[in-house]
């Protein structure tokens, strides 16, 4: 029995002045598990990712990540730890290339570290990284610059970037989020892969029925607060959840 | 028929980018005449110039260091208006060793490039976590503010400076060191922006949280940036106060920081070739127009504003587009 969890957030509270983003949020995640984490526009779920990341300072409340204190640790000390995460607004650098996009994170001290200070050709790395996610080696399309790609690459590109930190926790941020239903088709075969090395996996997703079809378990957030957790036929059923999507008659 | 350009790389280009370029004497030639030209042109000017060209010579090469220190930093995502304080910092460090210490300039120049860069850092600690116009305002007023404090506490000479210095053993060893320092700098830190190093260095300034969320502490990066680009400055601060055997005030005039801004953006930022090339225009154009008077300024401005208008990627990209690709009419499809 896996006696702690992976992840432990407790009593997540962030307040924008007078506005609560997030409130007295608390949730666990297992190592191997994937949870997924669901709400209507606005209702905090990147600002609890943002939180995790240390993207954002939270106002009170802990975040423990193997054990340890997390909480408001600069973003590239929680990415040495092994925790990843990919951006909403895709956040390439886009005057390079799509395969020299991936050299940043190959030269993080994370990845010389899990190397043994030898990580070798970093370009071949990346191309090899680049067409797990879906850049056909064939084409030209990752040597071409980030500013060209179409949205479809650019988050296959966020992807690979986070994959390539090697991490033990990888947090995905509305990662189908302006796709065709093709594309999304072809990127759940990816995650399910990730998943079967063992990789712990937070998504966050506005494309419910895919997010049903993979995850373990689902986190549901409105104004900032937990509604609802649990296997996604029963949290559909709950009521708050229903209210939150649908709204109530007047 | 509505016709457009294209542009397509040069054939020769394609060639020398591939193994085979070491049979050929032609290819092998396309790439290293654009690394020999500026090598051998630097080594020789000083035999043909006059002593005051070659006076004119150092000034562009100080200048060029300082227009290559500007662009490591705006690479870097640190847009500065104020290479005087780096500049200023290696010549009051050097004056003040020499004077009071007696050191040879032999070793007060390393001294003052290395103590002036890591003087400037730790001025400019605090603000690093500021961006763009911000940070530029802080770089130009420090300099300003540091004339104020030597002004007002009159140290080091207060308003008289310190004069007297130690020169250099002779004019051609001045010439030479400004010389073969700007070409170790020139072909080091291209090589350095070129290495991965230099690729993060770029990616904070294309997009520092992308960076950060790689695992990478943007802070000490900038920080390894500035340290370099302020030795950069400091050492030029310090070969012009043994060159001049004096150091006073002048040392952080605005000159220093906007020349230097000037000759890069006109050559081209981004390539530190482009900075240089800029500053082997400027500072000669400047001494040409001497002989005009008080319109100086005037054509001067004006050549700077016709020159970013006509020309706004810089001088230096337009030729190496032009060296490696060739551009041709092609009909545009219906």
């Amino acid at each position: 029995m896996n006696a702690r969890p992976l992840l432990q957030v407790s009593q997540l509270r962030k307040a924008f002045g007078g506005v609560q983003a997030i409130n007295q949020v608390s949730f666990d995640v297992s190592s191997g598990e994937l949870l997924g984490i669901i709400g209507p526009n606005g209702s905090g779920k990147t600002t609890i990712v943002n939180l995790i990341t240390g993207f954002v300072k939270p106002t009170s409340g802990e975040v423990i990540y193997k054990g340890t204190n997390i909480t408001s640790w600069a973003p590239h000390r929680i990415v040495r730890l092994g925790v990843a995460r990919t951006f909403q607004m895709v956040k390439p650098f886009y005057q390079l290339p799509a395969y020299k996009n991936m050299i940043i994170p190959l030269y993080s001290p994370r990845v010389k570290g899990l190397a043994g200070g030898k990580y070798g050709d970093r370009n071949a790395v990346a191309l090899d990284l680049l067409e797990d996610v879906g850049f056909e080696r064939d084409s030209f399309v990752a040597y071409k610059v980030a500013s060209v790609l179409p949205q479809g690459y650019l988050k296959r590109l966020e992807l690979a970037k986070a994959i390539a930190l090697q991490p033990d926790l990888l947090i995905l941020d509305e990662l189908f989020s302006g796709l065709s239903l093709a594309e999304v088709a072809s990127m759940v075969p990816i995650i399910e892969k990730l998943r079967q090395e063992g990789k712990t996996i937070i998504m966050i997703e506005h494309r419910l029925k895919e997010l049903f079809r993979i995850a373990d378990r689902i986190l549901v957030l409105n104004y900032g607060t937990k509604i609802a957790e649990g296997a996604a036929e029963q949290v559909m059923e709950n009521d708050a959840v229903k209210n939150a999507y649908l709204g109530t008659e007047a | 028929m509505k016709k457009r350009k294209e542009r397509i790389d040069r054939g020769i280009k394609a060639r020398s980018g591939d193994i085979f370029t070491v049979c050929s004497w032609r290819e092998m030639t396309y790439l290293a005449f654009p690394r020999l030209l500026p090598i051998v042109g630097c080594l020789l000017l000083p035999l043909i110039l006059s002593g005051y060209w070659q006076k004119v010579l150092l000034s562009v090469a100080v200048f060029a260091l300082l227009a290559i220190s500007w662009d490591i930093l705006a690479q870097s995502s640190m847009v500065s208006l104020g290479q005087a304080l780096f500049f200023g910092m290696g010549a009051y460090v050097a004056g003040v060793f020499n004077h009071y210490f007696g050191w040879s300039p032999f070793v007060t120049i390393p001294l003052a490039t290395v103590l002036g860069g890591a003087f400037c850092t730790l001025l400019l600690l605090p603000v690093l976590r500021l961006r763009g116009i911000y940070f530029a305002m802080v770089t130009l007023i420090i300099p300003l503010m540091l004339v104020r404090v030597i002004e007002a506490s009159k140290i080091f000479g207060g308003t008289e400076g310190i004069s007297g210095l130690s020169p250099l053993p002779s004019a051609w060893v001045e010439v030479y060191v400004a010389v073969a320092a700007l070409l170790a700098a020139l072909f080091g830190f291209r090589r350095m922006m070129d290495s991965d190093y230099g690729l993060v260095l770029k990616g904070i300034n294309d997009n520092d949280r992308s960076v950060m969320n790689a695992g990478i502490n943007i802070y000490w990066y900038k920080v390894q940036a500035l340290f370099i680009s302020s030795a950069i400055g400091a050492f030029a601060g310090a070969l012009m106060t043994h060159v001049y055997m004096f150091v006073g005030m002048p040392v952080f005039a605005l000159d220093y920081s906007i020349l230097p801004i000037a000759a890069a953006v006109v050559g081209g930022p981004g390539t530190l070739a482009g900075a240089t090339l800029g500053a082997f225009i400027l500072v000669p154009l400047s001494e040409l127009l001497r002989g005009i008077g008080g319109l100086r300024i005037v054509f001067y401005g004006l050549f700077l504003v016709i020159f970013i208008v006509a020309l706004p990627e810089g001088l230096f990209h337009y030729i190496q587009r032009k060296y490696f690709q060739f551009e041709r009419l092609v009909e545009v499809e219906k």
